[in-house]
């Protein structure tokens, strides 16, 4: 049996044709899920939409209860879930070297990182909803979310903390200032652009979450009044009136908004993360 | 200083929080599940055919079958896909493509699943329905969704996989007379393997795990699927389903079917700390 041998040019350029194909198919596929979504909805987007309660079963009417439970959602969830998620970076980077005890603390935040939502969601209603009695409502999807996100939040805080030289460090510590000091006035503000995109990485998250949010905020029409009040979420909305055939119009719009909150999220995190790489590539 | 050790071990505790998180999830859902998996025999509920819960019958096999279908088709569609996205990514791309490409992977991430799934039911599923036959709601129509969906896991970590491929082995491979292509094949890709596997395994986390976007184009059907066109049902997508309603044993068996979840999840997480961790000791990538 003779192989058939492909000059080695043959394949340069045919493996290369083939991953500059498979990018634009990635890229292309991207810009049509948010096209089509924004062609679909934004034709309904409009002032009403935004203010206004829903009617009918969210048939006609506006989407305003789900766009406060989504911002209550995510703001309680990252309040939560920030002063651990830095806290536990600062620990990590700050107070120990590598050692079985970075290990374990290291372990939980991996485990927690690849958890399903929907196990979260199992688990936010049989312990805030039913154990603790909180109930559906905002106080349990908000601290189901922040556990789920705390992972995103001690990785990113970790990393830019990481990232601030210590000869900073050495500074500040050579100035007479004690160590919470020089944390406090020194590496914590260095890292800060990098904290808050993994603080905007968890609003992100928390926006588009469904499973985790439908088991424990419920899914009220309501506007939410109180910590104890259930609340819907745009993208439990968006779902419910997509799978029940409620309404598509009233999907899509919610879903365009949606898709632009995201994208402006997305900004300002490049944002951020330009704004870190300019001031590093200045030092 | 005083204050500062008192600062150390609040931040201590504070550290403590995702374990202790995790402690208390492992807890509540074993509690909440395991005594179903007991009564009804482990064998019997993994294997078994029937999932009737208003009969007392807790089989979830199908749904496992389901799960594994659909996660190894998300798998054939986004590793090739994604893989080649961030060779592309690393070794071919222009500058100003390299500028674009970054904030698109990340916005591929950021969109809420809710609108994978209704995209999928309105585009993906009537075009199935029409070219390859069956009811449309299928296995494909989950496996492309989700395909699409593990995208951003696999580029961004074998993206840095292949970035930490050190620059001299490549310059060896190019100073032998090696194309471009034979050095990415020969050379690259082997010294960034255990990365690039950890980012399969991790999608494959991200796949077996999704749930919204799954129930919307599967077709939630819960007999045994025999073809990729075939509906189907995922552990995900029945707990997903049958929470809203679900009572006494019923949701027992939905705590279950977590149960499983939760470990197979973990299995796939020991797998990839191990295959990280194998990276950051050396192997053949230093």
């Amino acid at each position: 049996m003779t192989r058939v041998r492909v000059s080695p040019k043959v394949t340069q350029s045919m493996a290369k044709g083939l991953i500059w194909a498979a990018t634009i198919v990635t890229v292309g596929v991207l810009l049509f899920i948010v096209i089509y979504t924004l062609a679909r909805g934004m034709s309904h987007v409009n002032w009403t939409l935004l203010t206004a309660e829903p009617a009918d079963m969210g048939r006609s009417g506006g989407i305003l209860p789900t766009i406060v439970g989504t911002v209550v959602l995510a703001m309680f969830g990252v309040v939560i879930a920030a002063p651990f998620g830095v806290g536990t970076a600062v620990y990590l980077v700050e107070y120990t070297r590598e050692g079985w005890l970075t290990r374990v603390i290291r372990f939980g935040v991996d485990a927690l990182a690849g958890i399903p939502s929907i196990v979260y969601g199992l688990f936010g209603f049989v312990f805030f909803v039913l154990t603790l009695g909180l109930g559906w409502s905002v106080a349990s999807g908000a601290l189901t979310l922040a556990i789920m996100i705390l992972p995103t939040i001690v990785r990113t805080a970790e990393e830019a903390l990481r990232a601030v030289p210590d000869s900073y460090r050495e500074v500040s510590l050579s100035l007479g200032a004690h160590k919470w000091e020089m944390i406090a006035t020194v590496a914590l503000p260095a890292a800060l652009p990098g904290i808050v995109t993994g603080i905007i990485l968890g609003i992100g998250r928390c926006v588009g979450e469904t499973a985790a949010v439908i088991l424990t905020a419920g899914s009220s029409l309501r506007m939410p009044t109180s910590l104890f009040s259930p609340a819907r979420t745009m993208s439990v909305h968006f779902f419910i009136l997509a799978r029940e055939g409620i309404s598509d119009e009233m999907a899509w719009a919610t879903g365009a908004v949606l898709v632009v909150s995201i994208l402006l999220v997305n900004v300002v995190i490049n944002w951020l993360v330009a704004r870190l790489i300019r001031r590093r590539v200045a030092r | 200083m005083r204050s500062d050790r008192v600062i150390r071990f609040v931040l201590f505790l504070v550290a403590l929080s995702a374990i202790a998180a995790l402690t208390l999830i492992t807890l509540f859902i074993f509690r909440a599940g395991l005594p179903l998996i007991i009564e009804v025999g482990p064998a019997k509920f993994l294997f078994g055919r029937t999932w009737s819960p208003t009969q007392g019958q807790f089989g979830i096999w199908p749904m496992v079958v389901g799960s594994v279908w659909v996660t190894l088709g998300a798998l054939l569609i986004g590793v090739p896909l994604g893989l080649a996205v961030a060779i592309f990514a690393t070794e071919f791309a222009p500058p100003f493509a390299a500028t674009i490409l970054r904030p698109a992977v990340q916005l591929l991430a950021g969109i809420p699943s809710v609108i994978y799934g209704f995209i999928g039911l309105v585009i993906l599923v009537p075009l199935i329905r029409e070219s390859l036959g069956g009811p449309g709601l299928s296995i494909l129509a989950g496996s492309v969704i989700l395909g699409i969906m593990i995208l951003p896991n696999v580029i961004s970590i074998s993206e840095d996989a292949i970035r930490a491929v050190p620059r001299s082995y490549r310059d060896g491979a190019l100073a032998l007379g090696a194309t471009q292509w034979q050095t990415i094949w020969g050379v690259v890709l082997p010294a960034a393997r255990s990365g690039i596997i950890a980012s399969i395994v991790l999608g494959m986390g991200r796949a077996v795990g999704e749930t919204m976007a799954v129930i919307m184009v599967v077709g939630n059907a819960l007999a045994l699927p025999m073809s990729v066109l075939d509906s189907a049902t995922t552990l995900t997508s029945n707990i997903g389903l049958e929470m809203g309603y679900a009572t006494g044993k019923h949701r027992e068996a939905l705590f279950a079917t977590g149960v499983v979840l939760f470990l197979l999840i973990m299995v796939l997480n020991a797998a990839t700390s191990f295959l990280v961790r194998r990276r950051s000791q050396g192997g053949i990538g230093r």
